[in-house]
């Protein structure tokens, strides 16, 4: 989701939080009732956009995976246990797209926290035009996914796409009208290429961010004790880092796990790419299979509910 | 990198008191010649560095838009030019003429301000309860808000859609509103409720003692002040709701309620037998540009709240 959660998840940690006064049993006073009308009063319409439009249709997927509904017979389905979930894992197609999920994953956010954490020193530094390059940062992340997904696929373009033309101006004839999206070998790695281009930027921002609350007295103290530029990176710079790093890898794992735009706009549903979210869209939306497709749909929402556990222990919501 | 240079330098000088006067003394043209060409060579890399950072993040997107005014023969010219020889605005006129396209915009104009205003209102009064005000569950709905933030779209699409379909919201402006708060309306309120409970009680504190109700302390005092906080938020739910395309695809099919991003994805043009990139690289430019311009206006909001986040990190 958009970048201010998570930097906002981070306030919340430290924050000073009132202390809720009835915290075993409702309130005595008056005012204390009141309160707590008002409170739900204001709650209310929050509360039921989530459970009506999120945690219903929730259920409702729960249910549907163990049943055998089809959109095309919709009055003959009966439960039929966990039989989706056993097919699911005894498909190739839904098999190649969890690996392809778990590959986009891992290679992404993993090349996204390494240049990221090089363009955050980089910046961290004072520089005339710092502002100018913090700005550039924003571009990539304001830009819709569809429209990066557009604009790399006509960047990859095989016939007149500007990367095959500087590769092959720089005398690599080779990839004249070579195709890095359809080409099975490369297209993997030419979806990893746009996420890790649209989010670097917000990486490298949160971390500039941690960086900058990291005193300066610890190098001036490690310098006098003669300690290197490398070993100042993984003695200090790395532990102090470490919660800034943490929120920002959980959430970006999160993103990552379900991806579906990027992929969809520029591969469709081309099996070498497809990822889970495409896999059950597809198994829902056009075959039409709601009960097998939930049962996928269920597995990528299980895997992300337990990394939102992770980082709702690790922010400590309200720590009253 | 510069930094290092830097330092080598300094230390090379401190270690070498004497030395370094007997070089004040006599010309130290070498010397100083030498410092310099280490500092320049330190420095030129951190430049060059910087240079590629830029032309990384901004490249694409110039690329889209040089794109978006070449002709459609120089669109096909190998190798590519870098700046448009004859600049045509023909690709705009295609974008502007197509009725789908500006359908497109127009549903996603809606869609976006309504989610907008809806997720501020509504979220303005349950980020203050759920800052202010002490009432059982609490905690619990915090959590949930905060988890609805993370919420992946896939898990509820199906049997959202056959629900849709039975409240006649499937394919219409308002069904997709209702479906866009459910994360554009969770995420209002944890920013706010963390914006509202970093402000001073005091204040609100004042107004009580003066006699005003919990309501009135709002409208009147926390507010006004939260209204920076809650433009930023407002833009940050609007370019969510404008990019959003999963519950698009599912849940819209015909002009009336398809929205922009899934416009330009099938985006054909008006040929049938070539792709028109320019074309599409000129929607893309209209679909990013009213985007950029927001967070470019509030962009000192956005990075200085990462930083104040990170502070206590």
């Amino acid at each position: 989701m958009a970048m201010g959660a998570e930097v906002e998840a981070i306030q919340t940690r430290n924050s000073e939080v009132r202390k809720s006064s009835g915290r075993f049993g409702g309130p005595t006073t008056t005012a204390g009732r009141q309160e707590e009308r008002l409170g739900w009063m204001l709650l209310t319409p929050t509360v039921l956009v989530v459970v009506l439009v999120a945690i219903y249709p929730l259920l409702e997927t729960f249910r549907l995976s163990f049943t055998n509904y089809r959109a095309t017979r919709p009055d003959a389905w009966r439960y039929i246990g966990f039989e989706n979930y056993r097919d699911l894992f005894a498909d190739d197609v839904f098999l190649r797209s969890l690996r392809n999920t778990f590959v986009f994953t891992i290679s992404s956010v993993g090349l996204e926290t390494i240049l990221g954490m090089v363009i955050a020193l980089t910046i961290h530094s004072n520089f005339k035009g710092r502002g100018l390059v913090r700005t550039s940062m924003l571009v990539p992340w304001a830009i819709p996914t569809v429209v990066s997904s557009l604009l790399w696929v006509w960047m990859f373009h095989d016939g007149y796409g500007v990367i095959n033309g500087v590769l092959v101006r720089a005398g690599f004839d080779r990839f004249q009208n070579f195709n890095w999206v359809g080409d099975p070998t490369t297209a993997l790695g030419a979806v990893v290429a746009v996420d890790v281009w649209k989010t670097t930027p917000f990486m490298a921002l949160l971390l500039l961010a941690g960086l900058q609350v990291i005193p300066e007295d610890v190098y001036e103290a490690s310098r006098v004790d003669g300690a290197s530029k490398w070993q100042q990176f993984w003695q200090i710079t790395l532990p102090l880092l470490r919660p800034a790093l943490l929120v920002a890898l959980i959430f970006r794992t999160m993103a990552s796990f379900r991806v579906f735009d990027m992929i969809f706009v520029m591969k469709q549903y081309a099996t070498d790419t497809m990822s889970v979210s495409i896999f059950a869209f597809r198994e829902m939306m056009v075959k039409q299979r709601y009960g097998f497709g939930s049962a996928a749909a269920v597995v990528i929402f299980l895997c992300i509910g337990l990394m939102v556990i992770g980082y709702t222990r690790l922010i400590r919501v309200e720590e009253g | 990198m510069a930094v290092s240079t830097t330092e080598a330098n300094r230390e090379f000088l401190q270690v070498s008191e004497e030395e370094l006067q007997r070089f004040r003394s006599i010309p130290v043209r070498g010397e100083q010649a030498r410092r310099s060409m280490g500092q320049i060579l330190g420095r030129t890399w951190f430049w060059i560095l910087i240079l590629f950072i830029l032309l990384y993040t901004l490249f694409p997107f110039y690329w889209a838009v040089v794109s978006s005014f070449k002709s459609s023969n120089e669109l096909v010219k190998t190798p590519p030019t870098f700046w448009p020889t004859e600049p045509t605005l023909e690709n705009y006129r295609n974008v502007f003429t197509d009725g789908g396209f500006m359908r497109a915009l127009l549903n996603s104009t809606i869609v976006s301000t309504s989610v907008v205003i809806v997720s501020l209102v509504v979220g303005t009064l349950t980020a203050y309860a759920m800052a202010r005000l002490n009432f059982r569950g609490r905690r619990f709905f915090m959590y949930l808000i905060l988890s609805m933030t993370m919420f992946p779209g896939i898990a509820i699409i199906g049997s959202l859609f056959q629900i849709m379909k039975r409240f006649n919201a499937f394919d219409t402006l308002w069904g997709l509103i209702v479906v866009y708060l459910t994360f554009a309306l969770p995420f209002t309120v944890w920013v706010l409720s963390n914006f509202f409970r970093a402000m001073p009680p005091d204040l609100e504190e004042a107004a009580r003692v003066d006699g005003a109700t919990q309501m009135q302390a709002l409208r009147q005092v926390l507010i006004p002040l939260a209204i920076p906080g809650m433009v930023t938020t407002g833009l940050l739910a609007f370019i969510e709701a404008w990019s959003e395309f999963l519950y698009a695809r599912t849940f819209t099919i015909s002009e009336k309620a398809k929205t922009v991003q899934i416009a330009i994805a099938d985006f054909t043009g008006n040929t049938q037998f070539e792709v028109p990139f320019g074309t599409r690289m000129a929607a893309a430019v209209v679909v990013t540009v009213p985007l950029l311009v927001g967070v470019l206006l509030v962009q000192r909001r956005i990075v200085s709240g990462m930083t104040a986040g990170a502070v206590k990190g």
